[in-house]
């Protein structure tokens, strides 16, 4: 109790009304945060809530708009992540920042080697190496020696922090840290994070997993939409409590109608216990004109459940049915000749050539059914008169001539063109892996018109989103992932709550005796 | 007390399996069909013959000394595409200054030594400061010297002294100098990379240019210096070739393919194109496999452009060996 009064007195770091813009969004609005050394500090939210950002503006990455930083007590501004570092900030990304070709001697002491006259000494560089190992208790899980590509995710992780320790950190914040580690490395990560605190760190950590927040951090700080919702200690809340806290918001945006019984047909997709590295045991089905909408926090393989129904990275084991026929899609080529569809998160890098037409990014899927040797020109000239003007017109692209290079293109078009893409190979399965990210409301609008309008034509829709609002908005049915399985199946117009507890790990029916 | 043993013996185990590189495996595989098929197929003289060991070593010289260069540059994530020429350059110099009188030889040398470090300070400020990639930056370098040499000289031009020729043709007891001079370089390269605090910076920003910022490393610095030492051995190289060859001439560098022979046999002794890993003494067995290769060819009397196309086979046969292992090594 001493303890705790003297720690509230002072204070470690406090960010104070903090405001950072990007183009189109405030990602943190005046947000305002302390934190206490020898204690543990969770930092939850939704996707894009704003987590993130605070961790980088605290660190030195990014510069906030207004407001300001105060590190034990003096107002600080960070030009560079070093110079924060040198203060003794230390942050640990999920991409670790770690030579793997190196030893783990040399990744902690990089730029600090211990040197005379430019010579290193490797025999004191391994000695303080083992000693810090043995400081913080890692000693058996690697020596200084060891290359660091021969540790597992787990150890990396936790030679990261000894990095953070040698550079004597007194404030060490976790981007996710415990996102791709097993139940037991987990273990090993929170006895450390023990550890430290007890040393009189203040750890700062972004979790999706909540039940792992209710383990480790003494108190948690949860933010929604770049504000800061509260602060509480762990003792006083229930998990659905902070879920309450996370979502929640108006609508403020118009979705088409849901689909009627009339218009869902047969099923024609159908996974059972789809597996690979990534995935785990995933069973769906998919009908004729539905919007099958995957929710699930960031890390929860909805992607990796796309790319694998697309067999860009395919499933291992487990069946595949297409219309009631077994089949194994093994690469995008197959899933493009099933009449499969893929609109893709990263539209820059995975859907269109940037600097090709846009016709020549219309025709691209059905030009890569032909054979190879097919005669592109006199052929693709009848296609590009006929049907680039017919699909230009029914995503409603507004440019003046087709041949504009894509990456002159808003947004908004740029996604229309991805989109015509797969009407051009007139695919009936349609996937789509966050069809909105990145583009202006009267675009969003369109495009969830195109896509209702598509499962009237018969189409089957599955939508990835981590947008909330967006997946019940347009969902007939809500699949929620979580640890690359699927966590739960909610019907339309489920709440964003129900979603969240599924997503976090919770089971529905539990959550309301507080158990897990 | 026994997890502290058994974690020592680790240590040890990983030092000695990393202390080899794999490319010696080759380089005595090579050697040991090279000798068979000699014994088969020709005279044997091969093994019979001190001289013709001798002599695979000696035509390593030029070839191993500017592929130590080649080996820093490509460990920071770069390449230097400028060497042959470099090489051109000094070997003209040199003879061009040195005018057959032994009173000249230090001047000479001081003076390309300057040139090459000024050729390879060039090369590093283009790709550190203004950008350039290093591809088209030493390229671009490279055509310079190119352009400057071929206007300017035609043919053979100077001389160098008998006393300088010594470095190519003098014996310490049974050991040719020129041998020493490479060993010097191979093991000072080896030192550099193993023990200087430059070294570790190097891999580290060959790595990543990122983490190497992160960790407050000067990255340009890094990568201009090996920018530097990279020219210098390609000196050192053309100091070697107009000691054998009396004179310097325009073509020299460009004949003897040093930029890509260079580029392949650190490629072949493990430095990887992207960075961060590899090193001299990998390098070296990668020279010594095309010195074997030579001589075996020479022996049985096969035809160069067989030889050509063996040496092609080898380069994709080991840069695929590692790939596959590297592969193997993430799964």
């Amino acid at each position: 109790m001493g303890q705790d009064k003297k720690n509230e007195m002072t204070p470690l770091m406090e960010t104070k009304e903090i405001t950072k813009k990007f183009p189109g969004v405030k990602a943190l609005d005046n947000v305002s945060v302390t934190f206490y050394p020898g204690e543990v500090h969770a930092v939850v939210g939704e996707n894009g809530a704003g987590k993130s950002t605070l961790m980088k503006v605290m660190a030195g990455a990014y510069k906030p708009d207004r407001g300001s930083i105060l590190f034990q007590g003096e107002k600080v501004s960070f030009n560079h992540p070093v110079e924060a570092q040198q203060m003794g900030i230390s942050i640990i990304y999920q991409e670790f920042n770690l030579l793997p070709e190196r030893t783990v001697a040399h990744n902690i002491f990089l730029g600090r080697e211990p040197s005379k006259f430019g010579f290193v000494n490797l025999h004191r560089l391994n000695k303080q190496a083992n000693d810090l190992l043995i400081e913080i208790g890692v000693e058996n899980m690697m020596t200084p020696t060891a290359l660091v590509s021969s540790l597992s995710v787990a150890e990396q992780q936790l030679l990261e922090i000894a990095k953070a320790v040698s550079l004597d950190a007194k404030v060490l914040i976790m981007d996710e840290p415990t996102a791709s580690l097993t139940r037991t490395e987990v273990k090993l990560l929170s006895d450390l994070i023990s550890r430290l605190k007890a040393k009189g760190l203040a750890i700062i950590f972004i979790s999706h997993r909540l039940s792992e927040v209710f383990d480790v951090a003494d108190k948690i700080t949860v933010l929604k939409d770049g504000q800061h919702v509260g602060t509480v200690k762990t003792g006083d809340v229930s998990t659905e409590d902070i879920v309450y806290m996370m979502v929640g918001r108006v609508l403020d945006h118009y979705f088409p109608p849901l689909g009627s019984l009339d218009d869902f047909g047969e099923v024609v997709l159908r996974v059972k216990g789809g597996s690979n590295d990534s995935l785990n045991n995933i069973n769906l089905e998919l009908r004729r004109g539905e919007v099958l909408g995957i929710a699930g926090l960031q890390g929860s393989g909805r992607t990796e459940l796309a790319e694998a129904l697309f067999g860009a990275i395919p499933f291992k084991s487990g069946s595949v049915e297409l219309k009631g026929k077994p089949v194994l899609i093994k690469n995008p080529n197959r899933a493009i000749s099933e009449k499969l569809g893929f609109v893709t998160e990263d539209r820059k890098s995975e859907g269109l050539l940037l600097m090709q037409p846009i016709y020549d990014n219309m025709l691209l899927a059905i030009r890569s059914l032909q054979n190879l040797f097919t005669f592109v020109y006199p052929d693709g000239i009848r296609q590009y008169r006929k049907l680039v003007p017919e699909l230009g017109k029914q995503v409603d692209v507004r440019v003046d001539s087709y041949a504009k290079e894509v990456q002159d293109l808003s947004g908004g078009n740029q996604q229309k063109v991805v989109l015509s893409k797969w009407l051009a190979s007139k695919a009936e399965i349609f996937i789509f892996d966050e069809p909105t990210r990145g583009i202006d409301v009267e675009a969003k609008a369109r495009i969830h018109d195109i896509i209702r309008g598509l499962t009237k034509q018969g189409v089957a829709v599955l939508m990835v989103s981590s947008e909330l609002p967006e997946i019940i908005g347009m969902s007939d049915r809500i699949l929620v992932m979580h640890d690359g399985t699927i966590g739960g199946e909610l019907p339309a117009d489920s709440s964003e709550t129900d979603i969240m507890m599924v997503a976090t790990g919770q089971k529905l029916a539990d959550s309301k005796s507080g158990s897990y | 007390m026994t997890t502290e043993s058994i974690a020592t013996k680790q240590i040890k185990k990983e030092k000695l399996t990393q202390r080899i590189p794999q490319v010696y495996y080759f380089l005595v595989i090579i050697t040991v069909l090279g000798i068979t098929l000699d014994q088969i197929f020709a005279n044997g003289n091969i093994l019979s013959s001190p001289t013709i060991l001798l002599n695979i070593l000696i035509r390593s010289v030029a070839l191993g000394i500017v592929a130590v260069g080649q080996t820093f540059v490509m460990i920071g994530a770069s390449i230097d595409l400028s060497v042959a020429y470099t090489i051109s350059l000094t070997s003209v110099m040199t003879s061009l200054i040195m005018q057959g009188d032994p009173s000249r030889v230090p001047m000479a040398i001081g003076i390309v030594l300057l040139i090459g470090a000024f050729v390879g300070l060039i090369n590093g400020l283009l790709i550190t400061k203004l950008n350039v990639n290093a591809f088209i930056a030493t390229l671009g370098t490279g055509l310079v010297i190119k352009g400057f040499l071929n206007g300017t000289f035609t043919n053979w031009s100077g001389s160098v002294p008998r006393s300088f020729q010594a470095l190519g043709y003098d014996k310490l007891g049974p050991i040719p100098l020129s041998l020493f001079l490479l060993a010097g370089v191979v093991l000072i390269g080896w030192v550099i990379l193993s023990w200087t605090k430059f070294g570790a910076h190097l891999y580290a920003v060959g790595g990543s240019v990122q983490i190497g910022r992160l960790s407050g490393l000067r990255t340009d610095r890094v990568i201009i210096i090996a920018h530097v030492i990279c020219s210098i051995t390609a000196v050192l190289s053309g100091l070697f070739i107009v000691s054998r060859l009396g004179s310097g001439a325009p073509w020299v560098g460009p004949d003897g393919v040093y930029d890509l022979e260079s580029i392949a046999t650190t490629v072949i002794g493990g430095t990887a194109l992207s960075g961060g890993r590899g090193g001299v003494l990998g390098t070296l067995a990668g020279v010594l496999i095309f010195g074997v290769i030579d001589t075996v060819f020479n022996q049985l009397g096969i035809d160069t452009f067989l030889k050509t196309v063996l040496r092609g086979a080898i380069i994709i046969l080991a840069v695929a060996s590692y790939s596959i292992r590297s592969k193997r090594e993430a799964a």
